[in-house]
Protein backbone atom coordinates (compact mmCIF):
# COMPACT_ATOMS: atom_id res chain seq x y z
CA UNK A 1 0.00 0.00 0.00
CA UNK A 2 1.02 3.59 -0.13
CA UNK A 3 0.92 6.95 1.47
CA UNK A 4 -0.58 9.65 -0.69
CA UNK A 5 0.71 13.14 -0.57
CA UNK A 6 3.99 12.06 0.88
CA UNK A 7 5.33 15.38 -0.22
CA UNK A 8 3.00 17.25 2.12
CA UNK A 9 5.25 18.93 4.61
CA UNK A 10 6.01 22.22 6.28
CA UNK A 11 7.21 24.78 3.80
CA UNK A 12 9.98 26.13 6.02
CA UNK A 13 12.33 23.23 5.40
CA UNK A 14 14.28 24.66 2.52
CA UNK A 15 16.85 26.75 4.35
CA UNK A 16 19.20 28.27 1.87
CA UNK A 17 22.16 28.92 4.16
CA UNK A 18 25.02 27.16 2.36
CA UNK A 19 28.73 27.56 2.20
CA UNK A 20 30.47 27.75 -1.16
CA UNK A 21 31.76 24.21 -0.58
CA UNK A 22 28.26 22.89 -0.01
CA UNK A 23 27.00 24.67 -3.11
CA UNK A 24 29.70 22.91 -5.14
CA UNK A 25 28.81 19.53 -3.58
CA UNK A 26 25.16 20.15 -4.35
CA UNK A 27 25.99 21.06 -7.93
CA UNK A 28 27.88 17.78 -8.34
CA UNK A 29 25.05 15.90 -6.64
CA UNK A 30 22.47 17.32 -9.04
CA UNK A 31 24.71 16.50 -12.01
CA UNK A 32 24.80 12.88 -10.83
CA UNK A 33 21.00 12.83 -10.55
CA UNK A 34 20.75 14.25 -14.06
CA UNK A 35 22.90 11.43 -15.35
CA UNK A 36 20.49 8.94 -13.81
CA UNK A 37 23.00 7.84 -11.18
CA UNK A 38 21.73 6.31 -7.94
CA UNK A 39 22.51 7.71 -4.50
CA UNK A 40 23.62 5.30 -1.79
CA UNK A 41 23.34 5.72 1.97
CA UNK A 42 26.89 6.92 2.65
CA UNK A 43 27.10 9.28 -0.33
CA UNK A 44 27.04 13.02 0.23
CA UNK A 45 23.53 14.43 -0.21
CA UNK A 46 21.89 17.80 0.42
CA UNK A 47 20.29 17.98 3.86
CA UNK A 48 16.94 18.81 2.31
CA UNK A 49 17.10 15.72 0.07
CA UNK A 50 17.83 13.60 3.14
CA UNK A 51 14.99 15.09 5.14
CA UNK A 52 12.53 14.77 2.26
CA UNK A 53 13.38 11.09 1.99
CA UNK A 54 13.19 10.43 5.73
CA UNK A 55 9.75 11.98 5.75
CA UNK A 56 8.53 10.21 2.65
CA UNK A 57 9.94 6.75 3.41
CA UNK A 58 8.89 6.78 7.06
CA UNK A 59 5.38 7.90 6.21
CA UNK A 60 5.25 5.22 3.59
CA UNK A 61 6.34 2.67 6.23
CA UNK A 62 3.72 3.94 8.69
CA UNK A 63 1.08 3.53 5.98
CA UNK A 64 1.97 -0.10 5.43
CA UNK A 65 1.69 -0.85 9.13
CA UNK A 66 -1.47 1.18 9.78
CA UNK A 67 -2.88 -0.41 6.62
CA UNK A 68 -2.91 -3.74 8.42
CA UNK A 69 -5.67 -2.48 10.73
CA UNK A 70 -8.67 -2.12 8.38
CA UNK A 71 -7.94 -5.59 6.98
CA UNK A 72 -7.27 -7.14 10.38
CA UNK A 73 -10.86 -6.21 11.15
CA UNK A 74 -12.00 -9.05 8.85
CA UNK A 75 -9.57 -11.88 9.66
CA UNK A 76 -11.95 -13.67 12.00
CA UNK A 77 -14.92 -13.09 9.72
CA UNK A 78 -13.51 -14.01 6.31
CA UNK A 79 -16.15 -16.19 4.62
CA UNK A 80 -13.98 -19.26 3.98
CA UNK A 81 -10.71 -20.78 5.18
CA UNK A 82 -9.18 -19.98 1.77
CA UNK A 83 -10.08 -16.30 2.05
CA UNK A 84 -8.81 -16.22 5.61
CA UNK A 85 -5.42 -17.66 4.55
CA UNK A 86 -5.19 -15.16 1.69
CA UNK A 87 -6.08 -12.26 3.97
CA UNK A 88 -3.54 -13.30 6.60
CA UNK A 89 -0.83 -13.62 3.94
CA UNK A 90 -1.67 -10.18 2.60
CA UNK A 91 -1.64 -8.58 6.06
CA UNK A 92 1.72 -10.22 6.77
CA UNK A 93 3.02 -8.76 3.51
CA UNK A 94 1.93 -5.28 4.61
CA UNK A 95 3.85 -5.72 7.84
CA UNK A 96 6.86 -6.89 5.83
CA UNK A 97 6.58 -3.89 3.52
CA UNK A 98 6.61 -1.62 6.56
CA UNK A 99 9.81 -3.31 7.75
CA UNK A 100 11.61 -3.00 4.39
CA UNK A 101 10.74 0.68 4.38
CA UNK A 102 11.73 1.40 7.99
CA UNK A 103 15.07 -0.24 7.21
CA UNK A 104 15.46 1.97 4.12
CA UNK A 105 14.68 5.07 6.21
CA UNK A 106 17.22 4.04 8.85
CA UNK A 107 20.01 4.10 6.26
CA UNK A 108 19.53 7.88 6.34
CA UNK A 109 20.67 8.01 9.95
CA UNK A 110 17.42 8.02 11.89
CA UNK A 111 16.33 5.47 14.50
CA UNK A 112 13.30 3.31 13.97
CA UNK A 113 11.97 4.06 17.45
CA UNK A 114 12.27 7.75 16.68
CA UNK A 115 10.17 7.32 13.54
CA UNK A 116 7.56 5.31 15.41
CA UNK A 117 7.46 7.92 18.20
CA UNK A 118 6.71 10.56 15.56
CA UNK A 119 3.80 8.50 14.27
CA UNK A 120 2.41 7.90 17.74
CA UNK A 121 2.74 11.57 18.66
CA UNK A 122 0.72 12.47 15.56
CA UNK A 123 3.70 14.30 14.04
CA UNK A 124 4.15 11.89 11.12
CA UNK A 125 1.36 11.13 8.69
CA UNK A 126 0.26 7.89 7.14
CA UNK A 127 -1.98 7.42 4.12
CA UNK A 128 -5.41 8.88 4.75
CA UNK A 129 -7.07 6.00 2.94
CA UNK A 130 -6.72 3.91 6.10
CA UNK A 131 -8.86 6.33 8.04
CA UNK A 132 -11.93 4.91 6.34
CA UNK A 133 -13.75 1.93 7.90
CA UNK A 134 -14.14 -1.59 6.45
CA UNK A 135 -17.86 -2.10 6.90
CA UNK A 136 -18.53 -5.31 4.97
CA UNK A 137 -16.62 -8.21 3.46
CA UNK A 138 -16.64 -6.63 0.02
CA UNK A 139 -14.55 -3.78 1.47
CA UNK A 140 -11.67 -6.24 1.76
CA UNK A 141 -11.95 -7.09 -1.93
CA UNK A 142 -12.21 -3.41 -2.85
CA UNK A 143 -9.13 -2.55 -0.78
CA UNK A 144 -7.19 -5.12 -2.82
CA UNK A 145 -8.58 -4.09 -6.17
CA UNK A 146 -8.75 -0.29 -5.83
CA UNK A 147 -6.56 0.73 -2.88
CA UNK A 148 -3.73 -1.62 -3.77
CA UNK A 149 -4.32 -0.92 -7.45
CA UNK A 150 -3.82 2.81 -6.81
CA UNK A 151 -0.83 1.97 -4.62
CA UNK A 152 0.82 -0.04 -7.39
CA UNK A 153 0.28 2.81 -9.85
CA UNK A 154 1.99 5.13 -7.36
CA UNK A 155 4.74 2.75 -6.36
CA UNK A 156 6.05 1.50 -9.69
CA UNK A 157 7.76 4.85 -10.47
CA UNK A 158 9.38 4.69 -7.00
CA UNK A 159 11.34 1.60 -8.05
CA UNK A 160 13.40 4.11 -10.06
CA UNK A 161 13.77 6.59 -7.18
CA UNK A 162 17.23 8.19 -7.10
CA UNK A 163 17.76 6.99 -3.52
CA UNK A 164 18.82 3.38 -4.07
CA UNK A 165 17.89 1.79 -0.70
CA UNK A 166 14.33 3.10 -1.19
CA UNK A 167 14.25 1.95 -4.82
CA UNK A 168 15.40 -1.55 -3.80
CA UNK A 169 12.72 -1.79 -1.12
CA UNK A 170 10.13 -0.69 -3.67
CA UNK A 171 11.17 -3.35 -6.18
CA UNK A 172 10.52 -6.01 -3.56
CA UNK A 173 7.23 -4.41 -2.55
CA UNK A 174 5.92 -4.06 -6.09
CA UNK A 175 6.68 -7.68 -6.80
CA UNK A 176 4.51 -8.71 -3.84
CA UNK A 177 1.80 -6.12 -4.34
CA UNK A 178 0.48 -7.63 -7.53
CA UNK A 179 -0.96 -10.57 -5.61
CA UNK A 180 -2.82 -8.11 -3.37
CA UNK A 181 -4.64 -6.49 -6.24
CA UNK A 182 -5.46 -9.74 -8.00
CA UNK A 183 -6.83 -11.48 -4.92
CA UNK A 184 -9.07 -8.45 -4.31
CA UNK A 185 -10.52 -8.50 -7.78
CA UNK A 186 -10.93 -12.25 -7.53
CA UNK A 187 -12.86 -12.01 -4.24
CA UNK A 188 -15.20 -9.42 -5.76
CA UNK A 189 -15.56 -11.36 -8.98
CA UNK A 190 -16.75 -14.42 -7.04
CA UNK A 191 -19.33 -12.30 -5.24
CA UNK A 192 -20.55 -10.80 -8.51
CA UNK A 193 -20.66 -14.10 -10.43
CA UNK A 194 -21.76 -16.57 -7.77
CA UNK A 195 -23.22 -14.33 -5.07
CA UNK A 196 -26.76 -13.40 -4.14
CA UNK A 197 -28.38 -10.10 -5.04
CA UNK A 198 -27.54 -8.83 -1.55
CA UNK A 199 -23.88 -9.79 -1.99
CA UNK A 200 -23.67 -8.01 -5.33
CA UNK A 201 -25.18 -4.96 -3.67
CA UNK A 202 -22.45 -5.18 -1.02
CA UNK A 203 -19.79 -5.01 -3.72
CA UNK A 204 -21.41 -1.96 -5.31
CA UNK A 205 -21.77 -0.29 -1.90
CA UNK A 206 -18.09 -0.86 -1.13
CA UNK A 207 -17.04 0.51 -4.54
CA UNK A 208 -19.21 3.58 -3.96
CA UNK A 209 -17.57 4.32 -0.65
CA UNK A 210 -13.91 3.69 -1.68
CA UNK A 211 -13.79 5.18 -5.18
CA UNK A 212 -13.27 8.86 -4.33
CA UNK A 213 -10.87 8.29 -1.42
CA UNK A 214 -8.81 6.11 -3.82
CA UNK A 215 -8.56 8.94 -6.33
CA UNK A 216 -7.32 11.15 -3.48
CA UNK A 217 -4.48 8.69 -2.83
CA UNK A 218 -2.56 10.27 -5.70
CA UNK A 219 -2.35 13.51 -3.76
CA UNK A 220 -3.48 17.02 -4.64
CA UNK A 221 -3.35 18.26 -8.24
CA UNK A 222 0.23 18.99 -9.30
CA UNK A 223 -0.45 22.70 -9.36
CA UNK A 224 -1.24 22.60 -5.60
CA UNK A 225 1.39 20.08 -4.57
CA UNK A 226 3.98 21.88 -2.46
CA UNK A 227 7.00 19.63 -2.85
CA UNK A 228 6.37 17.95 -6.18
CA UNK A 229 8.70 20.14 -8.18
CA UNK A 230 11.75 19.65 -5.96
CA UNK A 231 11.07 15.91 -5.66
CA UNK A 232 10.91 15.63 -9.44
CA UNK A 233 14.16 17.57 -9.73
CA UNK A 234 15.89 15.11 -7.41
CA UNK A 235 14.47 11.98 -8.95
CA UNK A 236 12.57 11.09 -5.78
CA UNK A 237 9.36 11.37 -7.70
CA UNK A 238 9.21 10.45 -11.37
CA UNK A 239 5.61 10.99 -12.51
CA UNK A 240 3.16 13.70 -11.45
CA UNK A 241 0.03 13.14 -9.34
CA UNK A 242 -2.40 14.06 -12.14
CA UNK A 243 -0.85 11.74 -14.70
CA UNK A 244 -0.89 8.78 -12.29
CA UNK A 245 -4.48 9.50 -11.28
CA UNK A 246 -5.55 9.55 -14.92
CA UNK A 247 -3.75 6.29 -15.57
CA UNK A 248 -5.56 4.72 -12.62
CA UNK A 249 -8.98 5.95 -13.76
CA UNK A 250 -8.40 4.61 -17.28
CA UNK A 251 -7.31 1.18 -16.06
CA UNK A 252 -10.03 0.90 -13.45
CA UNK A 253 -12.94 1.97 -15.67
CA UNK A 254 -12.30 -1.00 -17.88
CA UNK A 255 -11.91 -3.41 -14.94
CA UNK A 256 -15.19 -2.15 -13.44
CA UNK A 257 -17.02 -3.09 -16.64
CA UNK A 258 -15.59 -6.60 -16.47
CA UNK A 259 -16.62 -6.88 -12.84
CA UNK A 260 -20.09 -5.48 -13.53
CA UNK A 261 -20.05 -2.59 -11.09
CA UNK A 262 -20.63 1.13 -11.64
CA UNK A 263 -18.05 3.68 -10.56
CA UNK A 264 -19.92 6.40 -8.61
CA UNK A 265 -19.15 9.30 -10.93
CA UNK A 266 -21.84 10.47 -13.38
CA UNK A 267 -19.19 12.50 -15.25
CA UNK A 268 -16.93 9.49 -15.88
CA UNK A 269 -16.80 9.13 -19.65
CA UNK A 270 -14.35 8.08 -22.35
CA UNK A 271 -12.98 11.09 -24.19
CA UNK A 272 -11.99 10.03 -27.67
CA UNK A 273 -10.07 13.21 -28.34
CA UNK A 274 -7.88 12.99 -25.23
CA UNK A 275 -7.63 9.22 -25.40
CA UNK A 276 -8.50 9.15 -21.69
CA UNK A 277 -11.54 9.01 -19.43
CA UNK A 278 -12.89 12.33 -18.17
CA UNK A 279 -13.97 12.26 -14.55
CA UNK A 280 -15.77 14.51 -12.07
CA UNK A 281 -14.25 16.94 -9.56
CA UNK A 282 -12.65 15.52 -6.41
CA UNK A 283 -13.79 16.85 -3.04
CA UNK A 284 -10.43 18.14 -1.80
CA UNK A 285 -12.09 19.61 1.29
CA UNK A 286 -12.78 16.03 2.40
CA UNK A 287 -9.18 15.05 1.65
CA UNK A 288 -7.77 17.86 3.79
CA UNK A 289 -10.25 17.11 6.54
CA UNK A 290 -9.06 13.49 6.73
CA UNK A 291 -5.37 14.43 6.41
CA UNK A 292 -5.97 16.92 9.21
CA UNK A 293 -7.10 14.15 11.55
CA UNK A 294 -10.87 14.29 11.19
CA UNK A 295 -11.64 11.27 9.05
CA UNK A 296 -13.98 8.52 10.24
CA UNK A 297 -11.26 6.39 11.91
CA UNK A 298 -8.19 8.59 12.52
CA UNK A 299 -8.35 8.35 16.29
CA UNK A 300 -9.17 4.64 16.32
CA UNK A 301 -6.23 3.80 14.04
CA UNK A 302 -3.69 5.74 16.04
CA UNK A 303 -5.01 4.41 19.35
CA UNK A 304 -4.70 0.85 18.02
CA UNK A 305 -1.07 1.46 16.95
CA UNK A 306 -0.11 3.04 20.27
CA UNK A 307 -1.78 0.24 22.21
CA UNK A 308 0.00 -2.46 20.19
CA UNK A 309 3.33 -0.70 20.75
CA UNK A 310 2.79 -0.27 24.49
CA UNK A 311 1.39 -3.77 25.01
CA UNK A 312 4.40 -5.21 23.20
CA UNK A 313 6.98 -3.24 25.22
CA UNK A 314 7.53 -6.01 27.77
CA UNK A 315 8.20 -8.53 24.99
CA UNK A 316 10.83 -6.29 23.39
CA UNK A 317 12.46 -5.67 26.78
CA UNK A 318 12.36 -9.33 27.83
CA UNK A 319 13.92 -10.49 24.54
CA UNK A 320 16.71 -7.99 24.95
CA UNK A 321 17.27 -8.93 28.62
CA UNK A 322 17.44 -12.59 27.60
CA UNK A 323 19.93 -11.83 24.84
CA UNK A 324 22.17 -9.89 27.25
CA UNK A 325 22.04 -12.67 29.82
CA UNK A 326 23.00 -15.26 27.22
CA UNK A 327 25.83 -13.03 26.00
CA UNK A 328 27.17 -12.67 29.58
CA UNK A 329 26.94 -16.42 30.11
CA UNK A 330 28.82 -16.96 26.87
CA UNK A 331 31.50 -14.48 27.94
CA UNK A 332 31.88 -16.16 31.37
CA UNK A 333 32.15 -19.68 29.94
CA UNK B 1 29.38 -0.33 32.80
CA UNK B 2 29.88 -2.74 29.91
CA UNK B 3 28.11 -2.41 26.58
CA UNK B 4 25.66 -5.11 27.62
CA UNK B 5 24.50 -3.38 30.80
CA UNK B 6 23.61 -0.12 29.14
CA UNK B 7 19.93 0.58 28.87
CA UNK B 8 19.15 0.09 25.20
CA UNK B 9 15.57 0.20 24.14
CA UNK B 10 16.01 -0.62 20.47
CA UNK B 11 16.96 -4.09 19.27
CA UNK B 12 20.28 -4.09 17.42
CA UNK B 13 20.38 -3.98 13.62
CA UNK B 14 21.38 -7.02 11.56
CA UNK B 15 22.19 -7.39 7.88
CA UNK B 16 20.49 -10.31 6.16
CA UNK B 17 22.00 -12.43 3.37
CA UNK B 18 19.93 -15.06 1.58
CA UNK B 19 20.99 -17.92 -0.67
CA UNK B 20 18.23 -18.18 -3.26
CA UNK B 21 19.05 -21.69 -4.45
CA UNK B 22 21.66 -24.33 -3.78
CA UNK B 23 24.75 -23.46 -5.78
CA UNK B 24 24.32 -19.66 -5.62
CA UNK B 25 26.04 -17.10 -3.37
CA UNK B 26 24.36 -15.62 -0.35
CA UNK B 27 23.20 -12.20 -1.42
CA UNK B 28 22.51 -9.16 0.76
CA UNK B 29 18.77 -8.58 0.81
CA UNK B 30 18.12 -6.11 3.61
CA UNK B 31 18.30 -5.52 7.32
CA UNK B 32 16.19 -5.96 10.43
CA UNK B 33 16.21 -5.46 14.18
CA UNK B 34 16.52 -8.47 16.49
CA UNK B 35 17.67 -9.02 20.07
CA UNK B 36 20.06 -11.86 19.19
CA UNK B 37 21.30 -14.00 16.30
CA UNK B 38 18.72 -16.73 16.77
CA UNK B 39 15.82 -14.29 16.63
CA UNK B 40 17.47 -12.50 13.70
CA UNK B 41 17.38 -15.74 11.70
CA UNK B 42 13.77 -16.36 12.70
CA UNK B 43 12.69 -12.84 11.76
CA UNK B 44 14.70 -12.90 8.52
CA UNK B 45 12.73 -15.97 7.54
CA UNK B 46 9.45 -14.10 8.14
CA UNK B 47 10.53 -10.85 6.53
CA UNK B 48 12.63 -11.98 3.55
CA UNK B 49 11.55 -15.50 2.54
CA UNK B 50 7.76 -15.53 2.60
CA UNK B 51 7.68 -16.84 -0.98
CA UNK B 52 10.47 -19.38 -0.95
CA UNK B 53 13.06 -16.77 -1.88
CA UNK B 54 15.76 -18.70 -0.08
CA UNK B 55 17.16 -21.96 1.21
CA UNK B 56 19.77 -20.53 3.58
CA UNK B 57 20.13 -17.34 5.62
CA UNK B 58 23.13 -15.52 7.10
CA UNK B 59 22.72 -12.69 9.60
CA UNK B 60 25.53 -10.34 10.62
CA UNK B 61 25.36 -7.54 13.21
CA UNK B 62 25.39 -4.37 11.09
CA UNK B 63 27.93 -2.82 13.46
CA UNK B 64 30.38 -5.58 12.50
CA UNK B 65 30.48 -4.61 8.84
CA UNK B 66 33.38 -2.47 7.67
CA UNK B 67 32.67 -0.72 4.39
CA UNK B 68 34.86 1.21 2.01
CA UNK B 69 34.44 4.97 2.14
CA UNK B 70 32.44 6.34 -0.83
CA UNK B 71 34.94 9.22 -0.82
CA UNK B 72 37.69 6.73 -1.68
CA UNK B 73 35.80 5.35 -4.64
CA UNK B 74 37.99 6.99 -7.28
CA UNK B 75 41.20 6.11 -5.52
CA UNK B 76 40.17 2.50 -5.02
CA UNK B 77 38.51 1.63 -8.27
CA UNK B 78 39.63 4.02 -11.02
CA UNK B 79 43.10 2.44 -11.36
CA UNK B 80 41.46 -0.65 -12.89
CA UNK B 81 39.92 1.40 -15.66
CA UNK B 82 42.98 1.32 -17.95
CA UNK B 83 43.92 -2.31 -17.34
CA UNK B 84 42.03 -3.66 -20.28
CA UNK B 85 44.64 -6.41 -20.71
CA UNK B 86 43.03 -8.14 -17.74
CA UNK B 87 40.08 -9.05 -19.96
CA UNK B 88 40.08 -11.90 -22.46
CA UNK B 89 38.56 -9.68 -25.16
CA UNK B 90 41.77 -7.57 -25.17
CA UNK B 91 43.55 -10.26 -27.18
CA UNK B 92 42.89 -10.71 -30.88
CA UNK B 93 43.81 -14.21 -31.85
CA UNK B 94 43.81 -15.92 -35.24
CA UNK B 95 40.31 -16.94 -36.27
CA UNK B 96 41.12 -20.64 -36.06
CA UNK B 97 41.90 -20.46 -32.31
CA UNK B 98 39.72 -17.49 -31.33
CA UNK B 99 37.29 -19.59 -29.31
CA UNK B 100 40.12 -20.14 -26.80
Amino acid sequence: MYTQAMDLAPKDERKAVRTAGEAELERRFEARIDEGDYVEAKDWMPEHYRRTLVRQISQHAHSEVVGMLPEGNWVTRAPTLKRKCILLAKIQDEGGHGLYLYAAAETLGVSRDGLIDALHAGKAKYSSIFNYPTLNWADIGVIGWLVDGAAIMNQIPLTRCSYAPYARAMIRICREESFHQRQGFDALNVMMREGTEAQRAMVQDAVNRWWWPCLMMFGPPDKDSTHSEQSMRWGIKRIGNDELRQKFVDATAQQARVLGVTLPDPLLKWNEERGHHDFGPIDWAEFWRVVGGNGPCNRERLDARVKAWEDGAWVREAALAHARKQALKGAAA
Amino acid sequence: MSENDKPRAEWPLWEVFVRARAGLDHKHCGSLHAPDAKMAIQLAREVYTRRQEGCSIWVVPSAQITASDPGDKDMLFDPMEDKVYRHPTFYELPEAVNHM
